[in-house]
């Protein structure tokens, strides 16, 4: 290249500098609106609410304790926090069920499109590709205007004379599920199809050949193969699944509250602060977790075709 | 003659594909149709008209909602597309550095950090600096969009540099054009797809915020998405339907371009 002439240890040094520089402005932006702000709430965590939101710069536990217990304000003894537990555990429950339900759908649709001639591949993914870029809160109020009281279902349901009285779905549980089936189902149909397009099916036609049912292709050879995408999909549903703020907001009308809603909560009406960034970050770490568990899986789960 | 045996055929798999392609478009497909609703209902159809569109249209703060909008998505998506085709150039194409693996922890943040999250911690950090300097202007909406922008602007960048042929650029150095001569006449050519695609995803994930937003937004900083999370919580009217239908709109276009650019060879 052009510095030949220079000793190859300053021509390093001069690209590392030049390599930083170009970084710097990103960096620069990430760190005051990305990592920076997500130190400074680890810092709240541990220090003591304000009267009025904010917080007193006092070193407390208090937050901590509180993501699962609670003090009794008479007698001053611990137990665990019903409230919190109840709504950590809606929130797993509820992310693992929309998980399933997006392979349920999921599955099959990225196996049909996976299966189709390669031209038309891409268009049927653009299909599922057009849903995930729209704004989440469009996607999740059409659902809401569908089963609402007044929704079409209802509409049809009662004008058809099927039932006399709308039925209540909207605001409940099963409502944030549908909601969240709907809005995280793109997240598991890309991975799962990346790896059913590289699916060799000369093993399926191997399977066959050697009389395995329909249903043994499907789990000895398919389902092992496709495996890495269905983990991946698996971790791009839940991980947000876990932090979703939006469709339990709309879906469940405040009163079926998921981890975001709890965290939001600290802020407004609660005024705890520095519980709401304790909750912030056990959430953090849940997801952490999962995506470890996720890197470790993919790690060892190499697909063995191809 | 017996019917082939088809090896790719899953009994059942076809229906479960169709009734998903429906249940994904159905509700896409009412919500667009009710907002040409002639009456107040988003469920009972009462005839064709626009006036939900020019009512949206009348409405101040939905005017008002949507210059604010646009006007944070074009500086984030501005601002963050210039970030990350800087950073692109120093992180492809170049050996392994010290460090490398910490600079794509940062630029991935914003994907992998639940929203809520980041959003706290902004609201946190933002909150302290309102309280220090008293500017409670559109800057901070601009800069913590601008951060969550920069990890999609990047990756199409990234892909695309990653995939052009480095012979040109070798060719240009050798006969003593100097880098930045080789950048603007040379790289920057070959790169704009990558980069209007880039910009094309950063503006449309900034226009769809709604967390962030929610959380960062001083008092009467609605954004469109954020004034719709408000209206969610009154009667609804297909007004909302209608604000909806044009960002709609928007995203599918975006979103078809981004993926005829990425097509684009290289």
């Amino acid at each position: 290249m052009a510095d030949t002439s220079l000793p190859a240890n300053a021509t390093e040094k001069r690209a590392a500098r030049v390599r930083w520089l170009l970084l710097a402005p990103a960096l620069l932006v990430l760190l005051f609106a990305a990592s920076g702000p997500l130190l400074i709430t680890l810092v709240y965590s541990m220090l003591t609410p304000g009267d009025y939101g904010g917080v007193i710069w006092q070193p407390s536990a208090d937050a901590w304790f509180n993501v699962v217990l609670q003090r009794d304000i008479f007698d001053d003894t611990l137990s665990w926090s019903d409230a919190h537990l109840s709504i950590f555990w809606r929130s797993v429950k509820l992310s693992l069920m929309t998980t399933v339900g997006c392979i349920i759908f999921g599955f099959p649709t990225a196996y049909f499109i996976a299966t189709r001639p390669k031209k038309q591949r891409d268009l049927w993914m653009l299909l599922i590709i057009i849903p995930f870029w729209t704004n989440i809160l469009i996607r999740t109020f059409a659902v809401v205007e569908l089963i609402r009281n007044e929704g079409t279902i209802n509409t049809v349901l009662m004008w058809s004379g099927i039932i006399d009285a709308p039925i209540q779905m909207l605001f409940t549980e099963f409502s944030i599920l549908v909601g969240m089936i709907y809005v995280y189902l793109p997240l598991m149909v890309l991975p799962l199809y990346a790896s059913m397009e590289r699916l060799d099916f000369s093993l399926v036609e191997a399977g066959y050949d050697l009389y395995a049912t329909r249903m043994k292709v499907l789990r000895r050879i398919i389902l092992p193969l496709v495996k890495p995408g269905v983990v991946a999909g698996s971790i791009l549903v839940f991980v947000p699944s876990l932090g979703a703020y939006v469709t339990p907001r709309v879906m469940g009308g405040g009163n079926q509250l998921m981890i975001g809603n709890l965290i939001e909560l600290q802020f407004g009406q609660g005024r705890n602060w520095p519980l709401g960034a304790a909750l912030s970050i056990t959430l953090l770490a849940i997801v952490m977790v999962a995506l470890m568990v996720y890197v470790r899986t993919a790690g060892s789960e190499e697909p063995k075709h191809g | 003659m017996a019917k082939r045996f088809d090896i790719q055929r899953m009994p059942g798999f076809k229906t479960v594909a169709a009734v998903t392609f429906v249940l994904l478009y159905m509700p896409i497909f009412l919500l667009v149709i009710y907002s040409f609703n002639a009456g107040t209902s988003i469920a009972i159809w009462e005839g064709f008209s626009w006036r939900w569109y020019v009512s949206a249209w009348d409405n101040q703060q939905v005017q008002e909602a949507t210059v604010r909008s646009l006007i944070i998505a074009f500086w984030a998506s501005a601002i963050s597309t210039t970030l990350a085709v800087l950073a692109a150039l120093a992180t492809t194409r170049t050996p392994k550095f010290k460090g490398q693996s910490a600079v794509f922890a940062m630029i991935n943040q914003p994907l992998m950090v639940p929203e809520i999250v980041t959003a706290v911690a902004l609201l946190i950090f933002f909150a302290m600096i309102k309280v220090a300097t008293g500017y409670t202007g559109l800057l901070y909406l601009i800069i913590a969009h601008t951060a969550f922008c920069i990890p999609f602007a990047y990756l199409p960048i990234r892909a695309r540099l990653t995939g052009m042929d480095l012979a040109l650029e070798q060719a240009a150095a050798d006969l003593y054009a100097p880098p930045f001569r080789v950048f603007t006449r040379i790289t920057l050519p070959q790169l704009w797809p990558g980069i209007l695609a880039g910009a094309m995803l950063a503006f449309v994930i900034s226009l769809d915020d709604v967390v962030i937003t929610e959380f960062v937004k001083s008092a009467g900083q609605d954004t469109l998405p954020t004034y719709m999370l408000g209206q969610l919580r009154r009667v609804v009217t297909p007004e909302v339907n209608a604000i909806s239908t044009v960002l709609l709109g928007i995203s599918v276009t975006m979103v078809v371009a981004f993926t005829a650019l990425s097509k684009l060879k290289t």
